[in-house]
């Protein structure tokens, strides 16, 4: 038995067979083929099987879009003129693997040449000739795995593409050996509610099959374990799972104090299915601007809006304006030649430039909430002054809707939470944004992940400056980033005075558990030790 | 031999799940259809990586082209798939 450490970035315990992502297989040097017919007929086996194991993802897939992508690949693996090709390359005397490359790389290049989306989907006939070739030289396909059982996934890094079919059926949980706690995979891993390690350096020389042990929330990592152990963390996995989802209603402490629990939704379907939340703590709109070469109509607006705030009837709905600007430009808004986006016009700075664009969403909002009877609060993003919140409440309050505030997502704003409660009604923290700003971290940067850590410290204390604000005004404080939905912060977030948490429907169950474990004098004492700590990774020990 | 001039009508071009409806049907043809974008060489229509390879887009003019016994309706009903914006319709799997 050896033991491994990482940072624990996805509370609760896993236990299982570690299984990795297959590597690419490298090409072999060139065969000579003895028999052309038996040639032929392993490349279309392996094309076949590449076939069947799309169909046979698109078949669990739960999402109906994913499925689709995975149907339209299996039938570029299925298509008779890439085997029409297979055949002709190896009746010239190239064997099975080189002649599946070589039929592969004349749809590439046709596919480059052709541009746009098609050289998009590049990416995807490479996959599709990983695949084939791997099945063609005896090796597992690369990806996930897909072994029909429970298992612990590792790798290097999870990317994108790596979890769009991720089954949580099979992966108990997962390790990786790069990565930090706003990689891909932790932000994965929470939203799955899997329990997850990353940064473990060492995972990836342990064997496949080799039965391990990990723990979410110190990071600890145990290989080689025996059976037994494997089932008796597995049973108390499901206990502490059945204890979790036991709890249900709204969010409280033990003695009491509320705090609401809400969700993270972009659309109508993402409303109908957070059934669990006391209502919407964000609602980005972006997504109906995303791809548009022109800003929505008002009607197309209304029905959008109007379909998230009937599925929340009688609850809190919080919709936030148009957030666009740095990692997520609009053709629309036509912002080239910013030299640092980041630091550019993104959020509420668009309405400086286009003041019509925020007048029509707020129209469309105000049209939207009269049909309906939801509780609909505006908030703005990217806010850095008393000025910018007092202009923006009087547009809100203008269109006709009562409640009016701002995101914090600039260390300006949170050292001012006092005055802007002076002139809003509420604030939302945006904990991603903030620790970019705080720290002069870019998010999209993997190797800084260590400086977006929901635990810093001083992140940590520009929530308390907020936290205080709204105690002092009496007016409403949530925090509505990626740091609401980890289980063990959320007491510390209560004592830290912050009154909602917003994040996926999926991690409400274990964030209302987390909080009814704790009173609210055990929430203070907690906030007041982790803003204490040196450093994240003591501020982590405090609590767990 | 029997043709059809049709423009695209999917949204999204002959991409995605638009080309993998075209290509299931004109698969089930009883007949080999082939698809020609302009002066591009026509390619089979029961090919998805020969179809993506086209690279139509909505309002894209493509001309169907198939031979012998069934070949004017399997014509008329690929061209007039080919013509509804597939990308509107809702998946048969929800």
């Amino acid at each position: 038995m050896a033991e491994l450490t990482g940072i624990g970035v996805s509370a609760g315990v896993a236990a299982g067979p570690l299984l990795r992502i297959a590597a690419v297989p490298a090409l072999p040097a060139p065969a000579a083929v003895a028999d052309t017919a038996a040639e032929v007929e392993k490349a279309f086996a392996a094309l076949a099987e590449v076939v069947a194991d799309l169909g046979r993802r698109a078949d669990r897939a739960t999402d109906a879009t994913v499925a689709e992508v995975l149907r339209a690949e299996a039938m570029m693996a299925d298509d008779p003129m890439l085997r029409d090709a297979v055949q002709e390359g190896i009746e010239g005397g190239t064997d099975a693997v080189h002649a599946i490359d070589a039929a592969f790389a004349t749809h590439r290049a046709a596919f480059e040449a052709a541009g746009g989306y098609l050289a998009e989907r590049v990416a995807d006939l490479d996959d599709l000739r990983d695949r084939a070739v791997a099945v063609c030289l005896g090796r597992p396909m690369p990806g996930v795995p897909q072994p029909g059982h429970p298992y612990v996934l590792a790798a290097r890094d999870l990317a994108p593409a790596d979890t769009a079919d991720l089954d949580p059926r099979q992966v108990v949980g997962l390790i990786t050996a790069d990565g930090g706690p706003t990689s891909h995979t932790a932000i994965l891993a929470r939203a799955l509610g899997l329990p997850a390690v990353v940064s473990c350096k060492g995972v990836l020389e342990v064997a496949d099959g080799t039965l391990v042990t990990l723990d979410g929330t110190s990071g600890h990592v145990e290989t080689g374990v025996s059976e037994e152990t494997v089932t008796s963390v597995r049973n108390a996995a499901a206990e502490a799972l059945k204890t979790i989802s036991g709890t249900t209603g709204p969010g409280r402490t033990s003695d009491g104090h509320a705090v609401a629990l809400l969700a993270n939704v972009g659309s109508g379907k993402d409303a109908a299915a957070a059934t669990d939340a006391e209502g919407v703590g964000l609602f980005r709109t972006e997504l109906l601007f995303l791809d548009r070469t022109r800003e929505p109509g008002l009607d197309e607006q209304v029905a959008a809006y109007r379909e998230v705030f009937a599925a929340m009837a009688g609850r809190r709905v919080v919709i936030r304006t148009l957030d666009a600007g740095a990692d997520k430009p609009l053709p629309f808004l036509h912002q080239d030649g910013e030299p640092n986006p980041a630091l550019g016009v993104r959020g509420l700075r668009i309405a400086r430039q286009r003041p019509e664009v925020l007048t029509t969403q707020l129209a469309a909002i105000a049209q939207a909430a009269i049909q309906t009877d939801a509780d609909v609060w505006v908030m703005a993003p990217m806010v850095s002054t008393v000025a910018e919140a007092a202009e923006f409440a009087a547009l809100v309050h203008e269109a006709g809707l009562p409640k009016a505030g701002v995101m914090i997502e600039v260390p300006a704003a949170a050292l001012r939470a006092e005055k802007l409660l002076g002139v809003v009604d509420f604030l939302s923290i945006g904990t991603n944004d903030l620790s970019q700003y705080t720290f002069a971290a870019d998010r999209q940067v993997g190797t800084l992940a260590e400086l977006l850590d929901p635990w810093q410290p001083a992140l940590l204390q520009l929530i308390a400056a907020c936290g205080a604000a709204g105690k002092a005004t009496g007016k409403s404080v949530g925090v509505c980033g990626e740091a609401a939905s980890d289980p063990a912060l959320a007491p510390v977030l209560a004592g830290l005075g912050i009154t909602s948490l917003s994040m996926s429907a999926r991690a409400l169950p274990a964030v209302r558990a987390s909080l009814a474990a704790h009173s609210l004098a055990e929430c203070e004492r907690l906030a007041a030790a982790v803003l204490d700590a040196e450093d994240p990774v003591h501020a982590r020990k405090l609590v767990s | 031999m029997p043709t059809r001039t049709v423009t695209v009508g999917s949204a999204s071009g002959l991409h995605a799940r638009p080309a993998a409806l075209f290509v299931q049907a004109a698969a089930a043809a009883p007949v080999k259809v082939t698809i020609q974008v302009g002066e591009k060489r026509a390619v089979p229509a029961n090919s998805m990586l020969s179809v993506l390879s086209l690279g139509a887009k909505k309002g894209t003019e493509v001309v169907l082209a198939a031979e012998g016994e069934g070949a004017d309706e399997a014509l008329d009903s690929l061209a007039d798939l080919l013509a509804r914006d597939l990308d509107a319709e809702e998946p048969a799997n929800g």
